[in-house]
């Protein structure tokens, strides 16, 4: 439905963020490849809420810029960088009694003024979502009412109504079972492979993140430690760097892809001794 | 045959908002109903008892003097007073309660209404004011503490319940200051004040009605603006600034605007409690769906202050006390009620 136009290219030059008087992340150069999935990964507190917070415009950086396409997302009025670029949040917060179907409708937000009335074409956009990510039998359900997994999607369609070109999640998967989790992650890359949408995502599980990013992003104290196909990036000693922890990366028997496994009896390597 | 046809072309979203619009036309439309009513008695009840019919006759110029008088020079003003102020009320909680996510929200609660009330006070006392300058003077004192109590949140992701205690200081604070001024005051000006502080719609002159349609009719657009907004923004800051909203402005607009309707009603009427906590709250669980329902609350708290200042007027027999007395005991226990249940804990 959406395929039409390419993503555009999402980079961070020279960036800085963080809160006033403590800085996250200093002097962060990253591109984000259209069309592809990106998966983020580091340590708590290694800066990728606070990465993902500026690229999604809800932060302004300290210093450096985020830009679209070569433009600096700042100077993008705000309705029409929400047009292309969207971000589903760690904790969004549902109102009491909303229904799933109105939930997902108010992703409509920025294609539409204060004096535009509802269309149907509104309305086959809202669909097209709902039945992408599976919840319209959800339709008039209330969103508290529903399960984690259930929820997650109900978020994610949302996100979809809005129909970003590049979309941001923060930590999608957290509170999910295992099934569940895979479920997320299935639904995001098909939507990445059947619409081309950009797809940057930040993830604890490392080996779900290596199984399902064409691009991996590895983050230690702010910057970025490794980043490229999850194969040449997630090796014993990156995962030492970054993570404090000594492990065994082997192919998963599966997929190939890197497998982290963590070298039991808690033995911690120090990170400047790697 | 037609009917299986039907169910499975009309699709679940637009079922799902048809039936919400449903809802809130029953709603609105029996709300309507209720002040049209509530109306009717109050332009009939009286020392001197008019019939519905003769009400109706002598609005169409129809009346004898006496019926003229009575309906244009003493009811129909207080009347139209009452809608207007009980609207701008049911508006500002409305507005404030949806964006702070807590319905315990509302002017009074927040002390606006304490700040309005202090610098009116103040003007009324010390300068002799009244009127319009009076109305600006308690938009400036509302704005005050307004202004006060963002800075305190500024830093908080959720301007939940620290910033209602600290309201409730204020509110506090504001007592103290009219009643210091009160202390101070000639005895005749003091009388004058504290009728003025408890809130009363009687003697109302139709310029102050003008005025206060006025200002709500210029609040209108930012109204219609905020409901605009505060969907997005009750999904939390960042979901709001991902869909092109940002919640800082939000804010902004909301309680400047929430601040004019509550000011403008204080400084002709006097602080009216509760009417923009419950109104809000009796909207809501109406409408359902997780619906904020501005323009619903805007009906019910013209239905409420109607309704309280008939038993104002009239529930004791020869006596005639300020409605501000009914609606804080009604509210008083609407509170009491909102705190004991689950109703209290968040939007």
């Amino acid at each position: 439905m959406t395929s039409a136009s390419a993503a555009p290219r999402l980079t961070a030059r020279g960036l800085a963020a963080g809160y006033p008087g403590r800085r996250v992340i200093e002097n962060l150069d990253l591109e984000f490849a259209p069309g592809r999935m990106t998966m983020i990964i580091g340590a708590n507190a290694c800066g990728k809420s606070t990465l993902l917070s500026v690229l999604a415009r809800v932060n302004q950086p300290l210093g450096g810029a985020v830009e679209l396409d070569g433009v600096d997302i700042q100077t993008i009025p705000r309705r029409r960088f929400a047009q292309s670029v969207g971000l589903l949040p760690q904790h969004p917060t549902a109102p009491d009694g909303l229904t799933v179907a109105e939930l997902v409708a108010r992703g409509r937000h920025p294609h539409r003024s204060v004096f535009q009335r509802w269309s149907a074409d509104d309305t086959a956009r809202v669909e097209a979502a709902m039945a992408k990510t599976g919840v319209t039998p959800l339709a008039d359900r209330a969103v508290g009412d529903l399960s984690g997994g259930q929820r997650q999607r109900v978020w994610i369609a949302m996100a979809l109504a809005q129909e970003p070109r590049v979309l941001l999640l923060d930590e999608p998967t957290t509170f999910l079972d295992l099934s569940h989790q895979i479920e997320v992650l299935d639904l995001l890359r098909t939507l990445n492979r059947t619409d081309g949408t950009t797809i940057v995502v930040v993830l604890h599980e490392l080996n779900l993140a290596a199984r399902y990013a064409d691009d991996l992003v590895v983050m230690c104290d702010g910057r970025v430690v490794a980043h490229g196909a999850p194969s040449d990036v997630l090796t014993p000693d990156v995962v030492s760097s970054a993570f404090d922890l000594e492990a065994l990366v082997i192919p998963d028997p599966l997929t190939t892809t890197p497998l982290v496994i963590p070298v039991p009896g808690g033995t911690h390597v120090p990170a400047d001794q790697s | 045959m037609t009917a299986l046809v039907d169910t499975e072309t009309v699709s679940p979203v637009a079922a799902v908002r048809a039936r919400v619009r449903r809802r809130r036309a029953i709603v609105v439309g029996t709300a309507l109903l209720l002040v049209v009513v509530l109306a009717v008695a109050a332009l009939s009840i009286g020392d001197y008892p008019m019939a519905p019919a003769d009400v109706w006759t002598t609005l169409w110029g129809g009346g004898d003097r006496v019926q003229s008088y009575v309906i244009f020079q003493v009811r129909a003003p207080r009347l139209a007073m009452a809608l207007l102020v009980g609207a701008a009320l049911g508006l500002a909680g409305a507005l404030l309660q949806t964006l702070l996510g807590n319905p315990l929200a509302s002017p009074d609660l927040l002390g606006i209404s304490g700040g309005a009330g202090a610098a009116a006070v103040f003007g009324i006392l010390t300068l002799g004011l009244s009127g319009p300058v009076l109305a600006l003077f308690a938009f400036v004192g509302g704005l005050a503490v307004a202004a006060f109590l963002l800075l305190a949140g500024r830093h908080r992701a959720d301007g939940g319940y620290r910033l209602i205690l600290a309201g409730v200081g204020v509110a506090f604070l504001t007592v103290a200051i009219a009643n210091f001024l009160m202390v101070r005051a000639k005895v005749e000006l003091a009388q004058a004040a504290l009728i003025w502080l408890t809130g009363s719609l009687s003697s109302t002159p139709w310029w102050n009605v003008a005025t206060v349609a006025v200002v709500v009719a210029l609040a209108i657009p930012a109204v219609v603006a905020c409901a605009h907004w505060l969907p997005i923004t009750q999904m939390g800051a960042q979901t709001a600034a991902s869909l092109g909203v940002r919640a800082s402005t939000v804010r902004v607009v909301v309680v400047v605007t929430a601040v004019l309707l509550t000011a403008v009603t204080c400084a002709f009427v006097g602080p009216i409690g509760f009417v923009a906590l419950c109104a809000p709250a009796i909207a809501r669980p109406l409408l359902g769906h997780g619906a904020i329902g501005i323009g619903t609350s805007a009906a019910v708290g013209a239905a409420l202050l109607v309704a309280a200042d008939l038993v104002a007027q009239f529930a004791l027999p020869g006596v005639s006390v300020p409605v501000g007395v009914v609606t804080g005991a009604i509210g008083a226990v609407f509170l009491l009620w909102l705190l004991a249940t689950s109703k209290g804990r968040n939007l």
